[in-house]
């Protein structure tokens, strides 16, 4: 997994900034795609490419449950965040949805903006290929990693309800 | 085996004689509320996984409140199609526009939250409900779907940091004061992941309504839930509202906590959370002039009864400032009737203030209120992130609904008069 790192490297960056509320009438990743980050970074959805990463600082994703949030990164191609830290319902939402969320407050510090990163998920690292530097990360529990192998949380329900 | 009162409830929802703090559960779910925003993506998820029809329809309420009387045709689009989906699912409880209200006052209202049960929603304040000491917690749509289709949801158990609140409330400080105060104190991810208890005098002392509030705002210091253990005032307000069966649950005297927090709130006065996060709380008499262009009244935190009541005492006769936009929103249909008959909307429309249908409305940016660039509001709601009433570039205080009424008057942020009389 290999990509550009974009940094927002304030904390508690909230749901309402990567998916404002006024676009909560639309559920499709192609339609709120256009619009992430749009009250952090209206640039944003212009710089990202497919497979890129999302760096930031403590508390990422807090505020709102809405789900959407995840659903727009990953329409406007960001393959994984890595933040010192996640809220809550968006590292749940992340699981569920077999969306990466990588804990680092080691890459979180060092890593800037343009660097290019390659994600290795089986040895916990993240390597900078820019900086030459590489951050071990907290492994994704059994728990979730299971859920993600299965493709996200309706996926290993619907065997249990289906069997 | 000492356990909190939340390890209780979720040891009871899974089979278990006990559970401990960081076990992973599969929990039976006892309510499981759905509004209009994030309904309709798990409805998709339904459908595109073979269909799933809905485990237990008689456990699902319906109760629409983002963008409702639907603001626009996406809105009651999405409205439509969670009214086709209840009909072909078989769920009675809908609470259709004119019964309706925000999800999180009108679910205890109608006798929905009994002690010792499990509830969900996809909405992050959720966690109002443990004001009546049950276990409920926002979650995603993917969750929702999830428990929609098989009556049960993975947590982990959350460890508890007991709050115990001491002293007495000067007049004119409230709830929303307090709360402010401990998101002050601890910061917005101070409990993440964790549980919020309250305990002590005050919260004794607290009325069911002031409970919610507290509950309500644990979600901005990053918890998953806030819970009160019951006594009399829960069961008396529980029976008034249903005749199904409940078991109060309580935490063990000794119970195990990651952190007990002390606090005294005899001296806290009227708070004020500055733009752009909950945690930014100040005293009021701290912050100087600050002028504003709209006061909101309302949301899950603030728009019950008890705050409407509060904000009309305030207002007594008096005007709004002729610069100053105030909004009154009622949290539900019922809210609003009663209100009505104490006169309370006479009070508010008198004083130049207009009256909004139940919705959450500009709380979170939808409609009812959104705000322009360089625009203020001073807001009894929840966040003040952002953009989060309008544009990216207008700003949200939040405070008390004293706070905002009084403020309304002056046309700047100002402490309620209840607290300035006492001080004269």
């Amino acid at each position: 997994m290999k990509g550009k790192a974009h940094c927002y490297l304030r904390d508690h960056i909230n749901t309402d900034e990567i998916i404002p509320a006024r676009y909560l009438t639309m559920d499709q990743e192609k339609d709120l795609a256009p619009h992430a980050m749009e009250d952090i970074d209206k640039t944003f959805v212009k710089k990202v490419s497919e497979g890129d990463f999302i760096v930031a600082g403590k508390d990422f994703g807090c505020g709102s449950s809405r789900e959407h949030a995840v659903w727009a990164l990953r329409g406007a191609g960001v393959k994984a965040v890595i933040a010192s830290s996640f809220a809550r319902i968006f590292y749940r939402n992340c699981i569920n949805n077999g969306f990466l969320a990588i804990e680092c407050s080691d890459a979180s510090q060092k890593i800037q903006t343009g660097d290019i990163l390659t994600i290795d998920l089986k040895k916990g690292i993240i390597y900078n290929e820019t900086k030459n530097e590489t951050y071990i990360f907290t492994p994704i529990p059994d728990f979730a990693q299971e859920i993600i192998n299965k493709g996200g949380l309706m996926k290993t329900i619907t065997e249990k309800v289906t069997s | 085996m000492r356990s909190t009162i939340t390890e209780k409830i979720l040891a009871a929802h899974s089979d278990r004689e006990h559970v401990t703090p960081g076990e992973l559960i599969n929990a039976k779910i006892d309510v499981i509320m759905c509004h209009d925003v994030t309904t309709t993506p798990a409805i998709d998820l339904l459908k595109e996984h073979g269909n799933l029809p809905v485990a237990y329809p008689d456990r699902v309420v319906i109760m629409p409140d983002h963008f409702v009387p639907n603001k626009d045709i996406k809105s009651a689009e999405m409205v439509a199609k969670i009214r086709r989906w209840a009909r072909e699912e078989k769920i009675e409880n809908f609470y259709e526009v004119g019964r309706h209200g925000v999800c999180h006052a009108l679910l205890p209202e109608q006798g929905y939250v009994r002690p010792g049960t499990t509830i969900i929603c996809g909405d992050s304040h959720t966690s109002t409900h443990g004001a009546l000491g049950a276990f409920a917690t926002g979650i995603g749509s993917t969750d929702l779907a999830a428990a929609l289709a098989t009556g049960e949801l993975w947590f982990k158990v959350p460890e508890s940091i007991l709050f115990k609140i001491h002293g007495t409330l000067q007049k004119g400080v409230y709830a929303k004061d307090v709360i402010l105060e401990i998101i002050r104190k601890i910061g917005v991810d101070g409990a993440l992941y964790k549980t919020m208890e309250f305990t002590g005098e005050v919260i004794e002392n607290f009325s069911i309504e002031s409970r919610m509030t507290l509950c309500n705002m644990t979600i901005e210091a990053g918890a998953k839930s806030g819970i009160i253990n019951p006594d009399q005032k829960t069961i008396d307000y529980v029976r008034a509202r249903t005749s199904q069966p409940f078991e109060i649950v309580t935490s063990d005297p000794d119970a195990e906590y990651s952190q007990i927090i002390d606090i005294d709130i005899s001296m806290l006065k009227p708070m004020v959370a500055l733009p752009h996060l909950p945690s930014n709380g100040k005293a009021v008499s701290d912050v100087g002039d600050i002028s504003i262009d709209q006061a909101w009244l309302g949301s899950c935190t603030n728009g019950r009864l008890e705050d409407l009541r509060i904000a009309a005492e305030e207002i007594n006769g008096k005007k709004v400032a002729k610069n100053v936009r105030m909004i009154v929103v009622p949290a539900t249909s019922e809210i609003w009737k009663q209100a009505n008959r104490e006169g309370l909307l006479d009070i508010f429309a008198e004083a130049g203030a207009t009256i909004s249908s139940p919705t959450c409305g500009a709380c979170l940016g939808g409609h009812m209120g959104i705000l322009a660039a360089g625009e203020r509001c001073i807001s009894s709601t929840n966040r003040n992130f952002v953009g989060r009433m309008g544009s990216p570039d207008s700003e949200v205080y939040l405070a008390s609904p004293a706070t905002v009424a009084a403020s309304a008057i002056a046309g700047k942020i100002v402490n309620p008069n209840a607290y300035n009389q006492d001080k004269s």
